[in-house]
C-alpha cells in the first residue's frame, strides 16, 4: 500500500506542474498580455512601460518561476477588471459550482444505478432496449440545449420553476437535471456491463449454490464489486462533470466559477481565467486522486497491478 | 453426402447436398438487419452532409435576408406563420429553415477538419509512445495525462480567449485540445502489437522504424481510428455549438447552429422556434453520427474495446 500511495503522489506531482505549465503557456506564449490589456492605439512606450510594469521583458523562464512562486501562495495577481485579487474572486465562486456538480453527480447516480442493475439482470428484455435507446440518446444530446428546453416548459409554458439564478431548492431542479442527464447515460452502460460482467463470475456461482436467495447474491456479492469499475471511472469522468457543470451553469446563470469565467473571458480579464483555470484543473487531479486512493484501499488488486 | 462400405461401394446416398450454412444472400440480408441503425443514420447523416453542400440551391431563401416586417414569425403550422418561413422567422426577420440549413456548413467543416488534425496528432504521438517506449513514452502519457485533466470544454474555452474567436482558430483549438483521447487508445494497442511476431520479424528483417510502425503496425489501428474519430465529430460539433451559443466561436451574422441558439435564448419567452430547431440540428446530426459509429465498430470489430 505504502509503495502505491508513493507512486500515485508522485504522479500528482508531476501532473500539478503540468497543469501549471499549460496554464502559463496559454497565456504567455499564445497571446501576449499586454495587447489585450492596452487599446490598439496606444504608443510603443506605453507598450514597453506596461511591459516592465508587468514583468514581461524577462525571460520566459523568469516569468514561469515567478507565476509558478506565486500562485503556490494563493496570489494569481489582481483582476485587471475588479481590482481585488483574483483569488479572491474564484473562491468565492467556487461554492455553487461544488454544490451544483455534487446535485448533479446526484441525479446521475439515482438515474444510471438502478436502471443500469435492471438492464443488467433483464438482459435483452425490453428494460434493457428502453435504457440503452434512452442512453445512445442522451449521449446524442446537447445539455445547453436540454437546459433551454427545459427552461421553455417549465419556466416558460408552465411556469413551476424559475428560470435561472440561485438560492431555494427550486433553483436546484432544473440545473440538476441537466447536469446529471449529462452524465448518466455514461455511467448506467458502466453499471450495466460491470454487473453483467460479475454475475458470470465463479463467486456468483457459488453463492447461488450456497442457497442465497437472488436478491442476497445481487445486493451483497454483486453490487458490491460492480462498484469498483463505477467509482474508477466516475473519477476519470470527474473532469467530465465539471465539463459539464461549466455549460449546465452559462444555460441557468449560475452564480458559480463556470459563468465567472465566461465573463472574464468577455472582460479580456486573464488573471481571473488563468486562476480559475487551474483552480478547476487542481479539483480534478484531487478528485481523481483521492479516486485512487479509495479503490486501491478496497480492491488490493489495483494497487499490485498499478 | 454418401457413406462408402469398406470395400468401395456406395451404401447410402443423400438425395441433395445439406448446405452448411445459409445462403449467401440470406446472410448478407440479416447482417443488413443487424446494422439497421447505423443504416438509418447514416442515411439521416446524408440528409445533413448533402442539404449542406447544396444550401445555395435548396434553401429558400437567403439566410442573411432581413424582413423586418415579418420577425419572430411563427412556424408556418402555427398561428401568424406564413407557408413562405416554414420553421418561423428570428428576431430581425430572417428564414430560419435556410439558416439551419446554412449553418450545417460550419458544424460540419469544423467537426471534420478538427477531427482531421487531433487523429494525426494522436497517431503520430500514440504510435512514437507506444513503439519507442522508455522517456518518450513517459513524456507522452504525463503529457496525456495534463490534457485530459483538463475539462475539454475549459481548456477550448481559455485558448479561444487568447486567440479571438474565428473559424480557423476554432478548428486549431478543437483540433490541438483533443488528441490525447487518440495517443491514450493508440498507445495501448500499438504497445501490444509491438510485441507480436510480424513485427519482430520487421524487425529482424532490418526494416527502420518509420516503416515499422507506418506500414507494419498502423494498418492494425485503423478500424480503431475510423471508429474514434466517427465518434469524436459528434463530440466536436456540439463543442462548437456550445463555443458559438456563448458567442466565444462563430460571430453572428453568419449562420451557425449554436449561434442561433444563443440568440434564440433572448427571445424565449415568447418565441420558442428560434432555440429550438437548431439545437433540434444538432442533436439529430450528433444521434446520427453517434449511432453510425457504434455500426462502424461492431462491423468493423465486434471485440473492439471502446
Amino acid at each position: 500500500m505504502r509503495g502505491y500511495v508513493l507512486r500515485q503522489i508522485a504522479q500528482l506531482a508531476v501532473v500539478v506542474v503540468g497543469i501549471s505549465l499549460l496554464s502559463f503557456a496559454i497565456l504567455h506564449v499564445l497571446g501576449d498580455p499586454v495587447l489585450l490589456l492596452l487599446p490598439q492605439n496606444a504608443g510603443k512606450e506605453e507598450f514597453e512601460r506596461y511591459r516592465k510594469l508587468l514583468g514581461l521583458d524577462q525571460p520566459v523562464a523568469v516569468q514561469y518561476w515567478k507565476f509558478a512562486t506565486k500562485a503556490v501562495q494563493g496570489d494569481f495577481g489582481k483582476s485587471w477588471y475588479a481590482d481585488t485579487p483574483a483569488f479572491r474572486l474564484v473562491l468565492e465562486r467556487m461554492p455553487p459550482t461544488i454544490y451544483l456538480t455534487l446535485a448533479g453527480l446526484g441525479v446521475a447516480l439515482a438515474i444510471a444505478l438502478p436502471l443500469g442493475i435492471l438492464a443488467a439482470l433483464r438482459r435483452h428484455s425490453f428494460i434493457d432496449t428502453a435504457c440503452t435507446a434512452v442512453a445512445v440518446g442522451g449521449q446524442a444530446m446537447p445539455i445547453f440545449w436540454l437546459g433551454i428546453m427545459l427552461i421553455i416548459i417549465f419556466a416558460v409554458q408552465l411556469k413551476l420553476l424559475p428560470a435561472s439564478g440561485y438560492g431555494t431548492w427550486k433553483h436546484f431542479l432544473m440545473p440538476a437535471f441537466t447536469l446529471g442527464a449529462f452524465l448518466a447515460p455514461l455511467t448506467m452502460r458502466l453499471v450495466r456491463s460491470g454487473v453483467i460482467e460479475i454475475m458470470n463470475t465463479d463467486y456468483i456461482r457459488t453463492a447461488r449454490a450456497k442457497g442465497f436467495g437472488e436478491r442476497v447474491v445481487v445486493v451483497k456479492h454483486a453490487f458490491r464489486n460492480a462498484c469498483i469499475p463505477v467509482i474508477t471511472v466516475l473519477g476519470i469522468q470527474f473532469g467530465q462533470l465539471l465539463g459539464g457543470a461549466i455549460v449546465t451553469e452559462t444555460v441557468f446563470a449560475w452564480p458559480g466559477v463556470a459563468t465567472l469565467t465566461v465573463d472574464s473571458i468577455r472582460n479580456q480579464d486573464f488573471p481571473v481565467v488563468q486562476c480559475a483555470v487551474v483552480l478547476l484543473a487542481l479539483i480534478i487531479v484531487s478528485v481523481n486522486f483521492l479516486v485512487d486512493m479509495i479503490v486501491g484501499f478496497i480492491d488490493p488488486r489495483i494497487r499490485v497491478a498499478a | 453426402m454418401k457413406a462408402v462400405s469398406a470395400d468401395g461401394e456406395v451404401v447410402l446416398k443423400a438425395d441433395q447436398a445439406l448446405p452448411l450454412r445459409p445462403t449467401s444472400r440470406r446472410l448478407s440480408l440479416r447482417r443488413v438487419w443487424r446494422f439497421k441503425w447505423g443504416l438509418a443514420a447514416s442515411a439521416v447523416l446524408a440528409v445533413i452532409i448533402g442539404s449542406a453542400l447544396l444550401a445555395p440551391y435548396i434553401a429558400p431563401h437567403d439566410p442573411l435576408a432581413v424582413n423586418i416586417r415579418h420577425r419572430l414569425g411563427p412556424p408556418a403550422w402555427m398561428q401568424g406563420g406564413t407557408p413562405a418561413h416554414v420553421l418561423g422567422t428570428d428576431q430581425i426577420g430572417r428564414d430560419l429553415l435556410s439558416r439551419m440549413i446554412y449553418g450545417g456548413r460550419v458544424s460540419l467543416v469544423i467537426g471534420v477538419s478538427a477531427v482531421l488534425i487531433s487523429s494525426s496528432m494522436g497517431v503520430l504521438l500514440g504510435l512514437s509512445a507506444g513503439y519507442f517506449g522508455g522517456r518518450l513514452d513517459w513524456t507522452i502519457m504525463t503529457l496525456i495525462n495534463v490534457m485530459l485533466t483538463f475539462p475539454f470544454v475549459l481548456l477550448a474555452l481559455a485558448v479561444i480567449a487568447v486567440l479571438g474567436p474565428s473559424l480557423t482558430n476554432m478548428i486549431i483549438v478543437l483540433g490541438v485540445a483533443d488528441w490525447p483521447l487518440y495517443a491514450r487508445v493508440i498507445r495501448a494497442e500499438s504497445l501490444a502489437i509491438r510485441e507480436r511476431e510480424f513485427v519482430v520479424a520487421s524487425r529482424a528483417l532490418g526494416m527502420s522504424h518509420l516503416r515499422i510502425m507506418f506500414r507494419q503496425i498502423f494498418p492494425n489501428l485503423v478500424s480503431i481510428i475510423v471508429v474514434i474519430a466517427t465518434l469524436q465529430v459528434a463530440r466536436v460539433i456540439i463543442l462548437e455549438s456550445f463555443l458559438s451559443f456563448l458567442g466565444l466561436g462563430i460571430q453572428p451574422p453568419t449562420p451557425a447552429w449554436g449561434n442561433m441558439l444563443g440568440e434564440g435564448r433572448v427571445y424565449m419567452l415568447n418565441s420558442w422556434w428560434i432555440a429550438t430547431f437548431p439545437g433540434l440540428a444538432i442533436f439529430t446530426t450528433t444521434l446520427a453520427i453517434n449511432l453510425m459509429g457504434n455500426a462502424l465498430r461492431d462491423w468493423l470489430d465486434p471485440h473492439m474495446k471502446l
